[in-house]
């Protein structure tokens, strides 16, 4: 009974700079369903990749048993013939081309070059009936709604004959109907004896399927849930996943709070490609002057969606809502009305939404604001220079000069570039989304410390992250956001990480 | 609080920084473009002894290439921008052919009939502009159409025939600046316009420095400066001394060099200039940076139909008369002169100036071989060949982190061009996973 199919031992897995897994176990019963738990960036996706041959052998350390065997995948191919299957949570299904071409991408029933499509399709419609998806394999991927999608996903990895499939984050993208639906089948798939590593942010969803539970923090295994024995205790779960020591420090800062700037109420917001699904439901939230809010939520509950939409609707489709900005509602349609209104939002894509990679730091710095600088269209040289250089000194960008190209700094680096380049603008709220991702530890000190800054100069900041640590360090007020809703309004000194987390993972029906 | 992990290599790099990059600071592409239209004019001078640098072999150059430069201008600016457009040689028929018509049948002055063709580029480039930016069709289909649609158009007007155009309209390209002053045996203006052309160089080059220093900012070397004058200045002297013993500046050189200055202006320095690489270079971030690309995209080809409104009169005054077959494949020698001249393929990188040296060196190859007796069909295929080099060169020097020949040669020039910072910063990044999907943008 409690034979096991996939243990991993001692996994080590760096990156220049960076140690993503250090010594991990995981071991993985024949026929169970294994939940895997952590923060963002803690290491579960680098984990999944490792196993499925996406990091190949050698590029790691420790070794992978599959199914009695040690094993050395060194393409994705591999762990799949060995019958891994993983499924992303950004599915790899081409919109334009049918269920069947999907499914058999790459595994083509064909002899000597020809394919025979009735083959395939009867094939096809099998595993369709088995994922329970009444849909003709004739249809276009791209004109079935995602969860049925997923279940394309699914089917495709079991007519491969999968023994371990895994999911990353499977109902991330679902709404309710759906994500019951899949958990329903992994239910089932599990009584046909396929083995299911899950990986998951919803406490509730991991509760009522899996039979064990691994909890990954900081790229290092924690501990191991035997359902049957421990129970899913969502409290150890909790505590496990953010229980870190506070090893990182942050600037000290007393916060002198003044009066309201920003009100949010009721905002909603639809999917741009799908009307009825709504990524924001009826939020609301303030910023006073001199304060930093922090918005915390899980991958997926929709905080960027929030900013973006917030910031000249630059996301998706507003379905309602009212912006106040000094007590006067303000309707921006477009990024350059939210820039005249006082708004700046950094985004947490620094390279391909950030920041023109070909652009010197001069040029970064002023693109928001030229209209500050120029005179019948024509940019001023020297006010320019005069500009940059003045970010460049006051915010500390280590670059020889102004003229220095953008992507040749580090990330800290760029960072501080963005940052410099809307508070140019001069902006009464900024909008901060992950404003530290991707930075080293002494970088982010810096960014704290200028995000204090702005607060003291009498800005409204709002700061998005998923490093419930770096809020509780830097905020006074946060807000949690949980499948597009929010949940709750914390004082900085009410707040712990466990009470956020509690917060981010509650569902809220609206 | 040192940024140690991804430590940036190029703090130190600038005092490292020596030999033929520091020199010319920053473009190698645009510079080696630059020699090579030098050595190749030495090449056919040395080959027709002498031949090619007459006066009236280089004032033909300037007369027969004009029309491409112009069309060069517009589409170095839409290339930036990522768009590309196929139409503009049936664009110069359809307005040489309009502008024709009118003066010919509907008796408009020379002056009446140019103000039209500027109007109907500008009315052309609304239409093309309206399908790509407003409705959001690729500007490679939309001007596609565009190239079929306004030849039909051209050849509906002129049915099969040509239109010839009064002399006066004719000088737009045969015509020269007048004769002025004691004879010297120079053209005199042309002199003047000489030493005007060098006075404003040395002028700009010293306008640059001083307002580096003002602001204490890193100084090129001396060198770079003394270097880059006395190239330039050789040039125009060079080429002035050359029109001034014939008949002088042409009257379409002028409105060459009218144009170049004002776009290489517009480009540079103004807030739309800046727009256009924004948009060229990273689309995204450009929308949430403010930038209106709908505007920006709109305007630009409203801008380039102007321009090839502009070409196509010229060409019809160069030839006198507005014929059917007017312009084809001008669209083809514009894109080679931007490519040549140092633009990338996907957009955000190119200067107006470059594409103008890159036309240049079509014009030379074309004249140069001409005057040797090389067959146009050889002529055709050294073209293709220059072209695919030229662009070549640009791919393989972005993947300079691969190994190859070419990549190896640049790394000994440029020694702070390979990033082992941003490489492994990219790598840091990736184990954070993103929130809305990172889209996979190929640059």
């Amino acid at each position: 009974m409690s034979d096991t199919i996939l243990s991993m031992r001692g996994i080590t897995k760096e990156f220049p700079g960076v140690k993503a897994l250090s010594n991990v176990n995981l071991e993985v019963k024949r026929g169970e369903i294994h939940s895997i738990c952590g923060e963002n960036g803690a290491g579960k996706s680098t984990l999944m990749k490792v196993l499925s041959g996406v990091y190949p052998y050698g590029t790691y350390d420790g070794d992978i048993f599959f199914d009695g065997a040690e094993v050395k995948f060194k393409t994705i191919r591999e762990s799949e013939q060995a019958g891994i299957a993983i499924i992303h949570q950004e599915l790899a299904l081409i919109p334009e081309l049918t269920i069947t071409e999907n499914m058999y991408l790459g595994n083509e029933r064909a002899t000597r070059g020809v394919i025979d499509w009735n083959l395939a399709n009867a094939e096809a419609r099998a595993l369709l009936a088995h994922v329970g998806l009444n849909e003709d394999p004739d249809v276009q991927i791209k004109n079935i709604g995602i969860g049925k999608q997923q279940l394309v996903e699914i089917a495709k990895a079991l007519g491969k004959d999968v023994k371990l499939l895994i999911l990353d984050e499977p109902t991330a993208a679902l709404n309710d109907a759906d994500s019951k639906h899949l958990l329903g089948l992994l239910t089932e798939l599990r009584a046909k004896g396929i083995t299911c590593i899950m990986i998951s942010h919803k406490l509730n969803e991991i509760e009522a399927i899996s039979d064990s539970i691994t909890i990954i923090r900081d790229g290092q295994t924690i501990e191991t849930l035997d359902v049957a024995i421990d129970g899913a205790n969502e409290d150890r779960i909790i505590r496990g996943m953010v229980g870190r020591d506070l090893e990182h420090r942050f600037p000290p800062h007393t916060p002198a709070v003044g009066e309201m700037l920003m009100e949010v109420r009721d905002w909603t917001v639809a999917h741009p490609d799908d009307s009825q699904r709504l990524v924001v439901k009826g939020a609301g939230l303030e910023v006073r002057r001199g304060e930093i809010v922090g918005l915390a939520g899980l991958m997926g509950a929709g905080r960027t969606e929030f900013a973006r939409s917030l910031f000249g609707q630059s996301y998706g489709t507003k379905v309602s809502g009212q912006l106040f900005l000094h007590g006067k509602e303000v309707h921006t349609r477009n990024v350059g009305q939210a820039i005249a209104a006082g708004l700046a939002y950094v985004t947490e894509d620094r390279k391909s939404l950030g920041l023109n990679l070909l652009d010197t730091i001069r040029e970064s710095i002023t693109a928001a604001g030229l209209h500050k600088i120029e005179k019948l269209g024509v940019v001023n040289d020297s006010e320019e220079i005069i500009a940059a250089e003045r970010y460049r000194k006051s915010m500390r960008i280590k670059a020889p000069t102004i003229e220095e190209g953008v992507n040749k700094l580090s990330g800290g680096n760029q960072q501080k570039v963005v940052l410099g380049k809307w508070l140019f603008t001069e902006p009464e709220v900024l909008l901060l989304d992950e404003p530290t991702r991707g930075i080293d530890v002494g970088a982010k000190y810096e960014i704290y410390e200028l995000i204090n800054q702005m607060a003291d100069a009498g800005k409204g900041v709002l700061v998005i992250s998923s490093e419930l640590p770096e809020l509780l360090g830097i905020c006074d007020r946060i807000y949690t956001l949980s499948a597009g809703v929010i949940t709750a309004n914390v004082p900085r000194e009410e707040a712990d990480q466990e009470l956020l987390m509690r917060y981010m993972t509650q569902r809220k029906a609206n | 609080m040192a940024d140690t992990k991804t430590a940036v290599p190029d703090v130190a790099a600038p005092p490292a920084e020596k030999g033929l990059k520091a020199i010319l600071g920053g473009n190698i592409r645009q510079y080696g473009m630059m020699f090579a239209l030098f050595l190749l004019m030495a090449f056919f001078t040395i080959q027709t002894s002498g031949l090619f640098l007459t006066p009236r072999n280089i004032t033909l150059l300037l007369v027969q290439n004009s029309y491409v430069l112009i069309l060069a201008i517009g589409m170095v600016m839409v290339i930036i921008a990522g768009h590309i457009d196929l139409s503009v040689g049936s664009v110069c028929a359809f307005v040489g052919a309009v502008v024709a018509l009118s003066m010919k049948s509907w008796g408009f002055p020379w002056w009446a009939a140019i103000l039209l063709g500027i109007v109907m580029g500008v009315l052309v480039g609304m239409w093309q502009g309206f399908w790509v930016a407003i409705v959001g069709i690729p500007a490679f289909i939309v001007t596609l159409a565009g190239m079929l649609l306004f030849r039909g158009l051209d050849l509906m007007i002129l049915n099969a025939e040509s239109i010839t155009v009064p002399e006066q309209f004719q000088a737009i390209a045969n015509g020269y600046l007048p004769a002025v002053g004691p004879n010297t045996n120079y053209h005199n203006l042309t002199l003047l316009f000489t030493v005007l052309a060098v006075a404003a160089v040395v002028w700009m080059e010293i306008g640059r420095r001083n307002a580096l220093r003002k602001h204490s900012m890193t100084m090129p070397p001396v060198a770079q400066s003394v270097i880059k004058v006395v190239l330039l200045g050789t040039i125009i002297i060079v080429a002035g001394l050359l029109l001034a013993s014939y008949r002088g500046v042409p009257v379409v050189a002028l409105i060459l060099f009218a144009l170049v200055g004002i776009y290489s202006f517009v480009t540079r320095r103004t807030v739309f200039g800046r727009h256009i690489y924004a948009v060229g270079g990273n689309r995204n971030a450009a929308r949430l940076t403010g930038v209106n690309t709908t505007m920006v995209d709109f305007l630009l080809m409203v801008n380039m139909s102007m321009l090839a409104g502009v070409a196509g009169m010229v060409y019809t005054a160069y030839l006198n008369a507005a014929n059917p077959k007017d312009g084809t494949g001008f669209e083809l020698d514009a894109i080679a002169a931007v490519f040549i001249g140092g633009a990338a393929v996907a957009g955000g990188i190119g200067t107006v100036v470059g594409s103008i040296v890159g036309g240049l060196v079509m014009g030379v190859l074309n004249l140069g071989l001409a005057n040797m007796s090389v067959d146009q069909n050889v002529i055709q295929v050294i073209k293709g060949l220059v072209l695919l080099g030229a662009v070549a060169f640009d791919v393989v020097s972005k993947k300079q982190g691969k190994p190859s020949v070419i990549g190896l040669i640049q790394r000994t020039f440029s020694r702070s061009a390979p990033l082992p910072g941003a490489e492994a910063e990219a790598a840091v990044e990736q184990p954070g996973g993103a929130g809305l999907g990172k889209a996979d943008e190929l640059r």
